[in-house]
């Protein structure tokens, strides 16, 4: 009945025999026993189990984990490295992004993926790339707020070495 | 939810997936984007024996406007369509529709083709196809046909294809000079099913219509094709007397049901309304604004 799968998971070869109806969420949550990947609604509606698949954004509930076999898959854990926050993650924090946080890893993941195509996204950009990504408790001001200021961050780490690079030359 | 258990196959190439196919017969599945089909098999609506997920045959995904025809491959993504200088440019109501399907998380995985073959009566592919008058070449170990898209839908989440066969091809007329058109969609809230859209695609001719597709979408038991607005449009001037018998005559081609979304005549009127609006867009780009 099993399948031999081997995924890439935050940069790690992890290999399984699972079941070809096992979700990509469950094997994530139960087969490695990372829990940042949420289940929200279970039907495709509410982005809280979205991850990265070779660096774009699926719902986990909606994909199995056979088909993520020889893929890449980025979760939530590989967001801070060393201790450190992601700037997506400290600008969540700091600007109050969140309430009970169940949304948080999938906004945070879709966030990314944004801004890795999008350096200074407009309110209205953020607001299009996370309209599948449902906050129940309403904070998608913050959330928005958040992901402007993780965009500054991340272009100012960014000018950092590249003025570095032209002083240099 | 856990579906119910099911043989996976993940061929490499479209031979290998059709013979699978014609070995499984009513037992096999075609999984393309599964954005609409793991749900089912999630709900148990759907529990096929073999899913033939044709993700790794990557010769499926294509766009390509050659010998006069836009040819479009079983895993062309919305996401990609979103993106799309050629359907930005030269086929508008494809352009307009593909950011309006469900949302971008979905738009990532799900496939025109895909949504095409599930047939949900509100999905919005199939009502932009009828309008574009397009042809669908369903593939079978066996060999291939075409049918027109018309002919294809035949109720709810029910179609000419075949459980043998893949919908291997969408063919649509390329578009000549002075074409445009426009997709209309009305939602309760960004994402949501559609409560009433209207597909418009326009091909003007010194100054007359050279030929007019309108699609109905989630106003009757599969998508629509408002045949006799269509006709009335044909060799007219674009007036607003005949936009206006048009947006009529598709107003009545519409079969909605009452539901939480509205009533019948609701429904009516936006389709009534949209035709109208569309027709004018379409118009307005098949000229060279908008």
């Amino acid at each position: 009945m099993g399948q031999p799968i081997t995924v890439t998971v935050n940069g790690e070869q992890r290999s399984a025999e699972v079941e070809p109806r096992l979700l990509l969420v469950h094997f994530l949550r139960e087969t490695l026993r990372l829990t940042g990947t949420h289940i929200g609604c279970d039907t495709t509606h509410c982005g809280a189990c979205t991850v990265l698949l070779d660096g774009t954004p699926v719902k986990s509930c909606t994909m199995f984990a056979v088909q993520a076999d020889g893929q890449q898959v980025t979760t939530v854990e590989a967001l801070a490295a060393g201790g450190t926050l992601h700037p997506i993650q400290a600008a969540f924090k700091q600007e109050h992004g969140l309430q009970c946080g169940f949304c948080t890893p999938g906004m945070m993941l879709t966030s990314v993926a944004l801004l890795e195509e999008k350096k200074d996204p407009t309110d209205e950009d953020i607001r299009w790339a996370l309209s599948g990504n449902i906050c129940r408790c309403t904070g998608y001001m913050n959330i928005v707020k958040a992901v402007k200021s993780a965009a500054a961050t991340m272009n100012a780490q960014a000018a950092v070495p590249a003025a570095a690079a032209a002083v240099r030359s | 939810m856990l579906p119910a258990p099911f043989e996976y196959h993940a061929p490499r190439t479209i031979d290998e997936a059709l013979d699978l196919l014609d070995q499984f017969g009513d037992e096999g599945k075609v999984l393309a984007g599964g954005q609409s089909l793991i749900p089912l098999l999630k709900l148990r609506f759907a529990s096929p024996g073999h899913l033939v997920d044709i993700n790794k045959i990557k010769e499926l995904d294509f766009i390509e406007e050659r010998d006069g025809t836009l040819r479009i491959g079983p895993l062309f993504r919305h996401k990609a369509a979103e993106r799309s200088s050629l359907l930005t440019s030269r086929y508008q109501v494809m352009a307009d529709a593909a950011p309006q399907i469900a949302d971008p998380i979905i738009r990532n995985r799900g496939t025109i083709a895909g949504s095409v073959a599930h047939a949900d009566p509100s999905g919005d592919w199939g009502s932009v196809l009828l309008a574009m008058d397009a042809d669908l070449v369903l593939r079978s170990k066996r060999g291939s046909r075409t049918v027109k898209a018309r002919d294809f839908f035949s109720g709810p989440f029910s179609t000419a294809l075949e459980p043998t066969e893949i919908l291997s091809e969408i063919r649509i007329p390329a578009a000549k000079a002075m074409t445009g058109g426009a997709y209309l969609k009305l939602e309760r809230k960004v994402g949501d099913f559609a409560t009433v859209a209207v597909a418009v695609h326009l091909q003007m001719d010194d100054g007359k219509v050279g030929s007019a597709g309108i699609g109905l979408t989630a106003v009757g038991p599969q998508n629509l094709k408002a045949e006799k607005a269509e006709a009335t449009l044909k060799g007219a001037r674009l007036d607003d007397a005949a936009i206006k018998e048009a947006a009529a005559l598709a107003a009545e081609a519409a079969d909605p049901k009452a539901d939480q979304r509205g009533s019948v005549e609701y429904k009516r009127n936006v389709v009534r309304v949209f035709t109208e609006r569309g027709l004018k867009r379409a118009y307005e780009r098949a000229r060279g604004g908008g």
